[in-house]
């Protein structure tokens, strides 16, 4: 398991990117496993006659929960794609820079090809800065603090430390610090995320599709729109 | 024994013309990072300074260190300077052998005691009474405490005298450690490297002529002038990084081109030496120049930071075993969850129903 990495002399990023990081996935797995398992153990079996086929309205909702309702379009209109921008941004910056294209090939064992570190770095601050706007707008709006809980908050600091982390280590504002550690800081924040992920709101990313399915499926069981 | 010639008078003696003397001057205090300013105030005062008495202790080592200093510069003005100082015991360079150079050893200690350089190269083994590694019958542990006693300074020439390097490796059958892990009493520079850049060993020792002080080291002891920089930073295809243009392999059409070699596992962005800018062999080529990614190995137990071929950024994230292991407990749980929440819906049914 170790492949040739010894605790001996070991430095903070050995410490990260080996010991650290191989706890964060146990536990990430272990997390993502349980919760999803128990939501779909716990499903009960819905004995009343079906008044249509549930399977279309949970693909349909899949669709149409995608987009902002009309009705309600110009009230969120900044919300709803500035998530979508972040969201695609984020997306592009982790599967898309080199670095971390070979992490993930250390694990998948293929690779794919990556884009120049210029417009990782226009994603990264773009991510960063709607990720900013959008904390500052959850604290400045009323209403979005008041249904705002702890879990919000670490979740967005979650999300966003590995980028704050990452552009730093890449352009070596360290602040004193020397580039392997903040690399390693960068891989911390990376094991946070991983062990914060799946028991916070972040399990959104995995539980998006199976939930929209199943209310989709389970208001067109009852022949109503979801 | 040391002379009491000056280096200026070994040196002209040597056949070194002040033109020579003046650009090693230069490249020096360039190396050391001084002000152009300096570099009078370096010749005037490498052309005074007595030749200091220097002892090389040669320990638990491939004489790779020896080799890249005598080898690869000589005989440039470096090697001269070399010449300069009294090296009165090294003993894979020295004529004499046997009872007769540790007797010389023994008398450039005495009578230079308090004020010799005191050079090792090699790491000393502490286990079992440190019997591995020994020199006429005397173990390189008891050696170097004993030398050390009367040393002005040490330098630890390499890796292995450094920090432990090789010996030290995984499983480290020797207990083989540095200089730094026995003497703590004594200033040490540590010159690491596998083997160190000549340019940087006769370096330090121009500043220690120059300057009789030790110059301003790193975390790790070695000196900000030569090892405060990581090789990326200087890396020549370093905007091939940028520009996100790699070789794929050690002979694909990208590595032909002087592509980036981090996919290759080079470990430039964290290792800090001067082999991006001063070069090896007079400047020729460097590892990288000559398409092999950087090995660290001027940092501290390098041989056991995993494949020399493992990107940087690839994690060692453990197995599918493990995963396995771990998704079936998180299933076992969430099971275990679903069960205990069917129970109390059903128990909440039932008090309903009664």
């Amino acid at each position: 398991m170790n492949e040739g990495l010894y605790i001996q002399g070991i430095s903070l990023l050995d410490f990260a990117r080996g010991p650290a990081l191989r706890w964060a996935v146990v536990v990430f797995v272990i997390g993502v496993v349980w919760r999803l398992g128990a939501m779909l153990l716990y499903t009960r079996r819905d004995l009343s006659r079906p008044n249509a086929a549930s399977a279309p309205g949970g693909v349909k909702a899949l669709l149409t929960r995608s987009a902002p309702p009309h009705e309600l379009e110009k009230d969120i209109m900044f919300q709803h794609y500035s998530g979508y921008a972040w969201h695609i941004s984020m997306f592009l910056v982790l599967l898309l820079f080199a670095p971390h294209m070979l992490f993930f090939k250390g694990i998948l064992g293929f690779g794919w090809p990556t884009l120049p570190n210029l417009f990782i770095t226009i994603f990264t601050v773009l991510t960063m800065v709607l990720l900013l706007i959008l904390m500052v707008r959850r604290v400045t709006n009323p209403v979005l603090r008041q249904i705002s809980t702890t879990d919000d908050y670490v979740s967005w600091f979650a999300a966003f430390l590995p980028f704050l982390t990452g552009v730093m280590s890449y352009t070596h504002i360290t602040f004193g610090l020397r580039y392997e550690d903040m690399l390693a800081l960068h891989f911390l924040s990376i094991c946070f995320l991983l062990v914060w992920f799946p028991f916070s709101k972040l399990m959104h990313a995995i539980y998006i599709w199976p939930s929209r399915y199943k209310v989709g499926a389970a208001f067109a069981r009852r022949g109503v729109r979801a | 024994m040391a002379a009491s010639k000056t280096v200026g008078d070994v040196l002209r003696a040597r056949g070194v013309s002040r033109r020579g003397f003046m650009k090693f001057c230069a490249a020096t205090a360039s190396l050391m990072a001084l002000p152009p300013g300096m570099v009078n105030a370096v010749a005037a005062a490498l052309e005074k300074a007595r030749r200091p008495s220097v002892l090389w202790l040669p320990f638990q080592e491939c004489t790779g260190c020896t080799e890249s200093l005598t080898r690869s510069h000589s005989p440039t003005v470096e090697g001269l300077i070399f010449d300069a100082i009294s090296l009165d015991y090294h003993h894979t360079l020295q004529a004499a052998a046997g009872h007769q150079a540790e007797a010389a050893l023994h008398a450039a200690m005495e009578e230079n005691y308090g004020n010799y350089l005191l050079l090792v190269d090699g790491s000393i083994p502490s286990k079992d009474k440190a019997f591995y590694s020994c020199t006429a019958g005397v173990s390189h542990y008891d050696m170097l405490v004993e030398a050390a006693k009367g040393a002005a300074a040490l330098v630890a020439i390499g890796t292995c005298a450094a920090y432990g390097g090789l010996p030290r490796a995984n499983p480290n059958p020797t207990g083989a450690v540095g200089v730094q892990d026995i003497i703590k009493d004594k200033p040490i520079i540590n010159v690491s490297g596998c083997p160190p850049i000549p340019v940087v060993i006769t370096g330090v020792l121009a500043h220690y002529l120059t300057f009789g002080t030790i110059p301003e080291l790193d975390k790790y002891g070695r000196p900000m002038a030569f090892f405060g920089q990581n090789i990326h930073d200087r890396c020549y295809r370093r905007p091939f990084y940028d520009r996100g243009e790699f070789a794929e392999t050690f002979d694909d059409e990208g590595a032909k081109k002087g592509y980036c070699l981090y996919k290759l596992g080079c470990k430039g962005p964290t290792t800090y030496n001067a082999c991006a800018t001063a070069k090896w062999n007079s400047g020729v080529s460097f590892p990288v120049q000559s398409g092999h990614g950087c090995i660290g190995c001027s940092e501290p137990d390098f041989w056991d930071k995993g494949s020399f071929y493992r990107p940087l950024s690839a994690g060692y994230w453990g197995d599918a075993k493990t995963v396995g292991i771990a998704g079936a407990a998180g299933a076992a749980i969430g099971l275990a969850a679903a069960a205990a929440a069917r129970s109390r819906q059903k128990k909440a049914q039932k008090e309903e129903q009664a």
